[in-house]
């Protein structure tokens, strides 16, 4: 049995025969689209290393069946910077060092978007700590990864105000 | 302390600036590459099928079902494993477990593989080790402390600790006036790094290629080659990077062997990746203990003893007894000191190393039972702590190689605002009505190094590359290392090509013990020193160098150019001097050890002193960290942006410890019933706010030639006794079990 679906990734529209229904939108993404990027940290929805954004929500794609998501839009961590110039969310990840191992970072910078996007969070350290607390770190870079997703916000926000003027 | 280095080092600018990440891009971008993002041509994917029992045999695997499956290519029981070359029980290697790769159909633990699936895809395998649906012969497991009578452990090497006493433990009990006799149990924790052990394997002939993540590279080939019968030489490893380690990933587990033995059979490339709930098992743990301290004090509430003994789980088939009651060697200054471990046997995977191996576990009990003792004196617990400061080693009398532990309790407190602290528990509430305390802690960490070479090569433009096979496993060492090597060249960091994460390199060592940056980095700076002396040779001999004939005067390197120490209007640069030689590039070579007459000498520590609030809900017992202060002295700090992450990351451990983690057993089947992030709980980021580092400068000219003393794990220590104790003044409780949990409190 084949099912096809068509996927926009990263802006790109891809038609993809599936040969097996089972297959969740991460391990396509990881082992038949050769994009590693997003990371499995438990497979279950309980980490967060997953996240990636479908159509403007962020989203774990180990949850998700990718059979499910025809003419879905898909983005993921190898589609946030444009060209060299990285995405705000990443740049404050780096100045803030939001990381340590950089395992979960994919899916912290992909949650840290969809959040910002959510707009629920403003810059406020509360509400980060609470929006980001689906994303679990061990290395445990939770001081920087919240002062990044409020500089990134911060940042977005100035960006914006400067777009409309 | 001495406060002018005995034997002046040359320091650049890099060294102690708070450079950002070099690896940062690539890891934000989502393209550095994890062992399990490889994906060779031709891969067959990897899944095994973890026990369900603890104790016992298989008696059935329904093989003709998975084999049946559609996809599934090879299933591997003990009935047809092929053979290795190596013997599982054998430890090859420094650091080595008994691994469990289908030898035969016991079971000795829950979690432990039992077979082996291989599918064209990972889909296909994974439903082709579900359809095996073992069944088993169970017999009783012991999985609690008291299922298994507790013998003493033979001491012999590594996870057999041996236990120490100094002076007359029985005089020491007899002279105090006041004394307490107290048990702290601590949980089996598992370390559960975010990147699951992984491994992608691929033959050629006899020579082995993986992609595995690894804290000892060279180490781990020389245990890989065991296995297969091969020469070490003949192993290659690719780990550019770890997603974490905590000490689970030095060497090879069974599960990874059993996926290189599934790609010799096959001849095809294969990738394993355990899930989270097999990080449960075959991998690692810290090991419960139960240990008892009995403490005394004088009139004066100076310590006239310390006794404290531990009991540790390790497995029924392998030894690796947590060390913990030697965490109460080499800190405070009693009469006498007696550490004593006993283990009991368990039906449970090995035990072994994490972060912290030891001292976590140790100073968790120890920093509570100072706390204690300070209440049974009527007197402040950093008061208590200053009374029983050591000015040398206990025991031995060493110096230390440098101790500035009472600036860390000073600047700390000051930092935190301990001198407000009421000395009664329960004196304190928020303006929510919530009830808050302070506690305390004392962190000690060794600071050991193990050996590394390093290669430095100088290019004509002026530019180096530096080779070494060091691990970054999210310490920093592409940053730190590469400030390292590029101030002992003297080229500014940019200028510094800097390669490791590869078998191929020069043997990097350990990423283990605190010491891989001291260790690694010291030997790139040898190999730069070695570089710079040879430029200078070059040079001095050079009639058309500026330095010419400048003999036995020493060189200076700075931004490229080499200069006569002292006379700055004399120098050339490095591609000058390479270009008049007729040089294409210079290499030099360093390596790293400790000097054995300074380990003899002194004792050799990191210190630091870490305080905690906390607040609890009245009536729920619900507890929340709400603010911590953590001062540590760590010697040299390289990069004070990754050293203040890590050692944020070791107090967050430290919440984690004291609050959060704990694996817990069935009884009836031995099995581990919250074996995923759902019911083993690790802080997320809404458990922490309000922390803050701060760093004490040593100048420790002993520990090594660079002064560093590493920060990877000394953060959980000290953190996980001032919580506990911050609980108890706020509520007048002490839970000596951890983690601390609600029902605890509210059964108080
Ligand atoms: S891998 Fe999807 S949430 Fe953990
Ligand atoms: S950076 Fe290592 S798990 Fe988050």
């Amino acid at each position: 049995m084949s099912l096809s679906i068509r996927l926009t990734i990263n802006g790109a529209p891809r038609d993809i025969a599936l040969e097996d229904a089972r297959v969740t939108l991460l391990d396509l993404l990881r082992e038949r689209l050769a994009l590693p990027g997003t990371k499995k940290g438990c497979d279950r929805g309980q980490c967060g290393a997953c996240t990636v954004i479908v159509n403007g929500k962020r989203v774990n794609s180990c949850l998700t069946l990718a059979a499910t998501l025809d003419g879905a839009q898909v983005t993921t961590i190898e589609g946030l910077a444009t060209g060299d110039r990285l995405h705000p969310v990443q740049e404050a990840f780096i100045e803030q060092d939001g990381f340590q191992c950089g395992y979960c970072t994919p899916g912290q910078i992909m949650s840290a978007v969809g959040l910002i996007a959510e707009g629920r969070a403003g810059d406020d350290p509360e509400r980060i700590r609470e929006g980001m607390s689906g994303n679990i770190c061990r290395c445990a870079a939770y001081h920087g990864i919240t002062l990044a997703v409020q500089e990134a916000t911060r940042r977005m926000a100035e960006a914006e105000k400067g777009d409309a003027a | 302390m001495p406060d002018t280095l005995a034997h002046p080092v040359r320091f650049g600018s890099n060294a102690g600036q708070p450079v950002t990440r070099r690896d940062g891009i690539a890891k934000v971008t989502g393209t550095a590459t994890f062992t399990a993002d490889n994906s060779p041509e031709n891969l067959l994917h990897a899944v095994y099928v973890p026990a369900t029992i603890a104790r016992g045999r298989v008696t059935h695997l329904d093989v003709a079902a998975a084999e049946a499956h559609p996809g599934v290519t090879m299933v591997m029981t003990p009935g047809n494993r092929p053979a290795l070359q190596g013997d599982p029980s054998a430890k090859p290697t420094m650091f080595s477990f008994r691994i469990e790769v289908l030898q035969d159909d016991s079971v000795r633990y829950a979690g432990q593989p039992i077979a082996l699936v291989l599918g064209e895809t990972l889909e296909a395998a994974t439903e082709g080790a579900r359809l095996l649906n073992p069944r088993y012969a169970a017999e009783p497991a012991r999985t609690r402390i008291d299922d298994d009578e507790a013998a003493p452990v033979e001491p012999g090497g590594f996870g057999r600790p041996a236990g120490v006493e100094h002076g007359d433990v029985a005089a020491g009990h007899a002279a105090a006036t006041k004394a307490i006799d107290v048990t702290y149990e601590t949980s089996a924790q598992y370390h559960n790094a975010m990147e699951t052990h992984a491994v992608v394997a691929q033959w050629e002939g006899d020579k082995l290629s993986l992609d595995v993540p690894s804290q000892a590279l060279l180490m781990s080939c020389a245990g890989y080659a065991y296995f297969f019968g091969i020469p070490a030489e003949n192993v290659t490893i690719r780990a550019p990077y770890l997603g974490g380690g905590f000490g689970s990933k030095a060497i090879p587990t069974g599960p990874q062997v059993l996926a290189i033995l599934a790609a010799k059979e096959t001849g095809r490339p294969v990738k394993l990746m355990l899930t989270r709930q097999q990080m449960f098992g075959p991998v690692g743990h810290r090991g419960a203990t139960r240990q008892r301290l009995r403490l005394g004090i004088d009139d004066g509430a100076a310590l006239t003893v310390i006794d404290h003994e531990g009991l540790a789980a390790t497995s029924s088939f392998d030894d690796f007894v947590e060390p913990a009651a030697n965490a109460s060697q080499g800190l405070y200054a009693a009469g006498a000191l007696r550490s004593a471990h006993r283990a009991v046997r368990l039906d449970v995977g090995t035990p072994g190393p994490m972060r912290a191996p030891g001292e976590a576990s140790g100073s968790a009990a120890l920093e509570c039972a100072m706390d204690e003792m300070a209440e049974a004196a009527g007197i402040d617990p950093l008061e208590f702590r200053l009374r029983n400061y050591a000015e040398t080693e206990p025991g031995t009398g060493k110096p230390y190689s440098s101790k500035a532990l009472r600036e860390c309790y000073m600047q700390g407190a000051e930092r935190f605002g301990w001198s407000g602290r009421p000395l009664l528990p329960r004196q304190m509430k928020d303006e929510n009505g919530l009830l808050t305390g302070w506690g305390m802690g004392t962190a000690l960490f060794p600071c050991p190094m193990f050996a590394a070479d390093a290669r430095a090569t100088l290019r004509s433009d002026g530019s180096a590359l530096v080779e070494t096979s060091a691990i970054d496993m999210g310490q920093g060492a592409w940053t730190a290392l590469a400030q390292i090597a590029a101030d002992s060249l003297g080229l500014p960091l940019d200028m510094v090509e800097f390669r490791a994460g590869h078998s191929s390199l020069p043997d990097g060592g350990v990423a283990g013990g605190s010491g891989h940056t001291a260790t690694a980095g010291g030997a790139l700076h040898a190999a730069g020193g070695d570089v710079i002396r040879q430029l200078g040779e070059i040079a001095a001999a050079d009639p058309e160098s500026p330095l010419h004939g400048a003999g036995n005067a020493a060189f200076s390197a700075r931004d490229g150019r080499l200069y006569v120490d002292g006379d700055d209007s004399r120098s050339d640069s490095f591609a000058d001097i390479l270009a008049r030689a007729g040089s294409a590039e210079l290499v030099g070579n360093g390596s790293a050890s400790r000097a054995p007459e300074d380990a003899e000498k002194f004792s050799m520590h990191s210190h630091g002193a870490v305080f905690a609030e906390v607040k609890v809900d009245p009536d729920l017992c619900q507890v929340r960290v709400t603010r911590m202060v953590g001062a540590f002295a760590a010697g040299r700090i390289i990069n004070p942006k990754l050293a203040e992450s890590q050692l944020l990351g070791g107090m967050i451990w430290g919440i984690s410890f004291a609050l959060h983690e704990e694996a817990k057993h069935d009884p009836r089947t031995g099995r581990i019933v919250n074996a995923d992030f759902a019911g083993y709980h690790v802080p997320v980021n809404a458990d922490v706010t309000g922390l803050e580092v701060l760093t004490v400068h040593e100048d420790d000219p002993y520990v090594n030639a660079l002064g560093i003393k590493g920060v990877g794990e000394i953060g959980i220590v000290g953190s996980v006794g001032a919580i506990a104790n911050a609980i108890w003044h706020a509520t007048g409780h002490r839970i000596r079990r951890f983690p601390i949990r609600i029902e605890d409190l509210l059964t108080a």
